[in-house]
């Protein structure tokens, strides 16, 4: 690869003649850049003082929402780009994505059934 | 075989084309690729049982005279840089298959050793909060929510060790000459595996010691 064309690569995803895209170094630091602000962003979250602005729902989910969705969006980002899933066959996509739905949906059920959002998981023992 | 229309189908004839595409499979990804990511997929209901667990679990503190609860006791600071060094070893292990897909053996060697190290760090660091722990009198059999903390995170730093183990066995293979462009995609599937183990630190960061 010439000069050229390694800095043409080191700026923007590149498509091969297999019709995949190929991303490159400068979006993987980029990309590691917003996870690590992103992780700052919720411990500093999870520090500021909730229980003092009162105790009402509303916040309750602010807290926990806020911080589950900066979880998810960590998460998306690193199995569409760090693993690829976003330049990689939709048949990775789709076997990956049903595991995690299925795992989500049997143990949100199972959280359901020992009453985990309603009774904080009373019927089980100390 | 090189004028077979199916474009999944294709094979480089010269084999010198990238190691990662024309697989001959009806799907056109590698039965290894398709095996990494089913098992993935696979895990994703067995830490999702351990985090149920522990979720259920969290607040029982026993009956003994020792009562604090995991998150009584977490250091979150530290916790906090464990969680970035993981982050950052996914960025290592990528710019690694990234090296390896453009044939530069040097710096593949450079981030597969950056990566182990980053995640041996990791590891210190957990043992090292297990330590603290232990020594405040809280062991594995301590109560349920003890138990359901250590099997959690346990298992996730035995996942962490092996990735380690495989990261340092693809070292290995690559200062032996081994690991060429054309195993460049065995290099990813060692990378997926590795990632995975950072999605879910991601996961647990969150539920167990961010989340009260």
């Amino acid at each position: 690869m010439s000069a050229d064309a390694n800095s043409v690569a080191l700026s923007h995803p590149t498509d091969h003649a297999d019709g995949h895209a190929h991303p490159t170094d400068k979006l993987f630091v980029k990309v590691a850049v917003i996870l690590a602000a992103v992780t700052a962003v919720e411990v500093a979250w999870s520090y500021l003082p909730w229980s003092d602005w009162g105790d009402g729902k509303a916040l309750y989910f602010l807290e926990v929402g806020g911080l589950l969705a900066m979880m998810g969006f960590k998460f998306f980002v690193v199995a569409s780009v760090f693993m690829h899933l976003k330049f990689d066959s939709k048949v990775l996509t789709r076997i990956f994505y049903a595991g995690l739905v299925l795992a989500v949906a049997v143990y949100l059920a199972v959280l359901a059934t020992f009453e985990f959002f309603t009774g904080g998981g009373s019927t089980l023992p100390n | 075989m090189t004028d077979i229309a199916d474009p999944h189908l294709a094979v480089p004839a010269s084999g010198d084309a990238h190691a990662d595409h024309g697989h001959v499979t009806s799907t056109g990804i590698s039965n290894e690729k398709l095996a990494m990511w089913t098992f993935l997929a696979s895990e994703c209901l067995l830490f999702g049982g351990l985090i149920s667990t522990f979720l259920l679990y969290k607040n029982r503190s026993g009956t003994g005279p020792l009562q604090e609860t995991p998150h009584d006791l977490y250091d979150l600071a530290f916790t906090s840089i464990s969680s970035f060094v993981l982050l950052m070893s996914s960025l290592t292990m990528v710019l690694a298959v990234s090296a390896i897909q453009r044939g530069e053996h040097r710096a593949l060697r450079t981030w597969l050793g950056t990566t182990a190290l980053l995640g041996s760090i990791f590891i210190a660091g957990q043992v090292y909060e297990f330590k603290e722990f232990l020594n405040f009198g809280y062991g594995f059999t301590h109560s349920p929510a003890w138990s359901a903390f250590f099997a959690l995170t346990g298992f996730h730093g035995v996942h962490v060790t092996l990735g380690i183990v495989m990261l340092l066995s693809t070292l290995a293979l690559s200062l032996t000459g081994r690991i060429g462009r054309p195993q460049a995609e065995a290099v990813e599937i060692v990378g997926l595996y590795w990632h995975f183990v950072d999605v879910v630190w991601v996961i647990i960061f969150t539920v167990v010691y961010l989340i009260n």
